[in-house]
């Protein structure tokens, strides 16, 4: 069981947890991620690691609440605990001096961004942040990163806070302004391939880190093939990052979308179940 | 009673209520059918029965007690060479072991032995749970063993037993490997298996779950906490047809869809939150055991029109005979002789269908069983919503990875002494699935016992 020490809800749709985890805290790596299970009818979620405390041996978690299971981590309170969490997993980024990185997060990519944007400048890089999202209260990490960035930038395609546009325009603007040697994307699957071709035009090399649809995270099931050069890969061992310039994002959209039916049907009735319950909900 | 009886039956539930529940099919001997299934076996002076089994259960004795209404006493007699008899009983293809040697097969019916085995490991634990037996000796040093599936239970059973301190560590959040992910709960209830793992934490056996070695810790630092280690992390990379297609939603591995129903029980979604696509008809391409399991599920989770799809003939079929005869019973369809060519999707990315082409079978190929070849011009659509791979599964590379002086051959599999199950690097052995390929749990316990062997003998003598 992993206690949880903390659980915020930081903006309207965005929870941050710390909770025990001390193998992971001693292990993890920039760019790795856990496995999770609420209860035990709970399903296994991968999540990225936002950050961890070796000493105390606890991990920060940021997820987004789109359905049952991080609506459930939503109404976990501190002092309860998780049942399962396995990791470190997949890969960790390569962390070297490549010369000028531009980390680029979208919404909720900004947290597993974050350790990775810290390396990189560990590691003697020049850092440009990009931090996107639809909206002011959608943007997560914004003073963390200003830290770590030797420039930073904030745009929402609303406007509501930095420049107005989309992180592909910011992308664009670093480029016609400095040589750039790496870009990091982390974010929604149509962001990271937009991202993906336009580094692609312009000769960068590009990292991007996929979320799929998995269960056991230890290349056993195949749930979470994505297509890459042509070839399968899992991105549970063979990633999570991979070479931007050939991931079939399209297809990574479509297998993300398996079961939009299901997902809505889960949710429903766990909400259901916590009107009738009057209360948190969570027990299975 | 003698060999004349005939061969018990094994009542079982009618093929129309049980493609409803996921409770087991056998329903299981009774105490009266039980010693009459006994008292048909010969005592044989050399019983070849006991040469077939992988880890060579006393077979005559144990169905001697049973005859002898002693059914505690027979338990105690297959626990001296089996750690998982209720698992066995239900799971181990008898027909081409212990009773495909049976001499009463020769004119008649072989005993019933594995359901037997079962009957009695079923008695021990509904009525009379056996405590756990005190270790007289207790030795200090300690031993890991890597993957929790029926090789890794059985050196962990023999280790505890021999007064050792052993660590298990698992993947997954639940100890069992195959049993508790691949084996579907109505060919064995999970609880038969939890039972057996409470049984060996009883032992002094400790369970790590949710550790990955291989990962953050290789198996050189597993090494520096422990005097001996026992890898056994199974076949699990599943393959798949390299055709058009495979990308669609609604594309599984057997071990993907085996695992969300059995280990996250999505037959209980949405009560339980993994779900799983519910297909009305479906294609599952292969005709191993894990192809009947994969089409038998997807029939109870309401498919119509379950296509087990596979190149070869009926005889080449690698699958039990009772699983097949248990799908066929189930209405799982046979379309043999097909082998699929194109995976075909609607615009959404969502599977549709798939194209197969008609096969015939020509010369011996090095397996020695015909070689199907194509059929020209025989291409032919099945409409499905879901399919299912069960072709069979390559060696889980993740410890060999951070494992340089682990020998592998060509295909991943860990190189270990046919006897001893050594492997290369010194202290550590390695047994199951890693090592041969995708088998079956018995032979995996089979090596699990010779290891457990090889590895006393290392840890009594520190000779290698």
């Amino acid at each position: 069981m992993h206690y949880i020490h903390s659980n915020d809800i930081i903006r309207p749709t965005l929870g941050r947890m710390v909770v025990d985890a001390p193998y992971v805290a001693e292990y993890r790596k920039a760019g790795q991620f856990i496995i999770l299970r609420i209860d035990e009818c709970g399903e296994r979620m991968p999540l990225t690691i936002a950050d961890a405390d070796k000493s105390k041996g606890t991990i920060t978690l940021i997820y987004q609440i789109v359905g049952t299971t991080t609506q459930k981590l939503a109404n976990m309170k501190a002092g309860e605990s998780l049942t399962d969490i396995v990791g470190p997993l997949g890969h960790p980024t390569e962390v070297k001096r490549y010369g000028t990185v531009v980390c680029i997060g979208g919404g909720i990519g900004v947290a597993p961004l974050y350790p990775i944007s810290k390396g990189m400048k560990e590691a003697g890089n020049r850092i440009v942040n990009i931090l996107g999202a639809r909206s002011e209260n959608l943007l997560i990490l914004e003073k963390e990163m200003g830290e770590v960035g030797d420039l930073n930038i904030v745009c929402t395609d609303d406007g509501s806070r930095g420049e107005k546009g989309f992180v592909t325009d910011m992308l664009n603007n670093v480029i016609s302004k400095e040589k750039v040697d790496l870009v990091v994307a982390i974010g929604p699957v149509a962001m990271m391939k937009a991202v993906s071709m336009l580094t692609k035009e312009k000769g960068i090399k590009i990292f991007v880190s996929l979320n799929s649809v998995m269960i056991d995270g230890t290349g056993m099931c195949g749930g979470c093939r994505v297509t890459v050069g042509g070839e399968t890969k899992f991105t549970c061992v063979d990633g999570p990052e991979f070479d931007g310039h050939l991931v079939d994002f399209d297809n990574l959209g479509l297998r993300l979308r398996t079961y939009t039916a299901e997902e809505k049907e889960s949710y429903n009735n766990y909400k259901h179940k916590c009107k009738l319950d009057g209360a948190a909900g969570h027990e299975c | 009673m003698n060999a004349k009886t005939p061969r018990q039956k094994m009542p079982e539930q009618k093929p129309e209520d049980r493609i409803k529940n996921f409770n087991e099919v056998p329903l299981g001997y009774t105490p009266e059918v039980a010693v009459i299934e006994a008292g048909r076996c010969l005592q044989c002076k050399k019983p070849q029965c006991v040469e077939g089994c992988p880890v060579n259960i006393n077979i005559p004795a144990f169905i001697k007690e049973i005859a002898g209404n002693n059914f505690l006493g027979a338990i105690k007699k297959i626990k001296e060479s089996s750690s998982l008899p209720a698992v066995c009983g239900r799971v181990c293809p008898q027909e081409s072991q212990c009773e495909e040697r049976c001499i009463l097969g020769k004119k008649f019916e072989p005993v019933a032995i594995g359901k037997l085995e079962g009957f009695v490991a079923d008695y021990e634990r509904e009525k009379e749970h056996l405590p756990a037996p005190v270790i007289s000796v207790k030795k200090d040093k300690k031993v890991a063993v890597i993957g929790s599936g029926p090789a890794g239970l059985t050196v962990a059973g023999e280790l505890a037993g021999a007064g050792y301190k052993v660590t298990v560590y698992e993947a997954l959040h639940t100890a069992g490997g195959v049993l508790v992910y691949g084996i579907p709960e109505f060919r064995l209830p999970k609880k038969i298996v939890s039972y057996e793992i409470d049984a060996l934490a009883a032992l002094g056996v400790e369970f790590v779950t949710n550790r990955v070695v291989g990962l953050s810790e290789s198996l050189g630092d597993i090494m520096k906490r422990f005097d001996a280690a026992f890898v056994a992390t199974g076949a699990g990379l599943p393959a798949f047809l390299n055709i058009p297609g495979e990308e669609l939603q609604g594309v599984y591995s057997a071990n993907e869809y085996l695992t969300r129903v059995n280990l996250m029980k999505a037959y209980k979604f949405p009560e339980y939150d993994t779900p799983v696509i519910r297909g009305k008809s479906m294609a599952v391409f292969g005709a191993g055991n894990v192809a009947m399991d994969s089409a038998r599920t997807a029939i109870r989770l309401g498919c119509k029109e379950a296509h087990l799809i596979y190149r070869r003939s009926r005889e080449e079929m690698p699958a039990r005979h009772e699983e097949a005869h248990h799908a066929e019973e189930e209405g799982v369809i046979f379309d043999l002789l097909s082998n699929p060519v194109r995976l075909i999707g609607n615009d959404q990315g969502r599977l549709s269908g798939v194209e197969c082409v008609k096969m015939e079978l020509g010369e011996p190929d090095e397996s020695g069983r015909r070689r199907p070849v194509e059929v020209k011009g025989s291409e032919f659509i099945i409409k499905i919503d879901a399919a299912i791979v069960a072709i069979g599964n390559g060696s889980n590379p993740i410890l060999q990875k951070t494992a340089p002086d682990l020998k592998c051959n060509k295909w991943g599999n860990i190189i270990a002494d046919s006897e001893t199950m050594k492997t290369s690097v010194t202290g550590v052995f390695a047994g199951g699935d890693i090592v041969t390929g995708a088998a079956t749990v018995i032979e995996a316990m089979g090596a699990g016992r010779k290891a457990a062997k090889g590895m006393i003998d290392y840890l009594e003598t520190g000779k290698w």
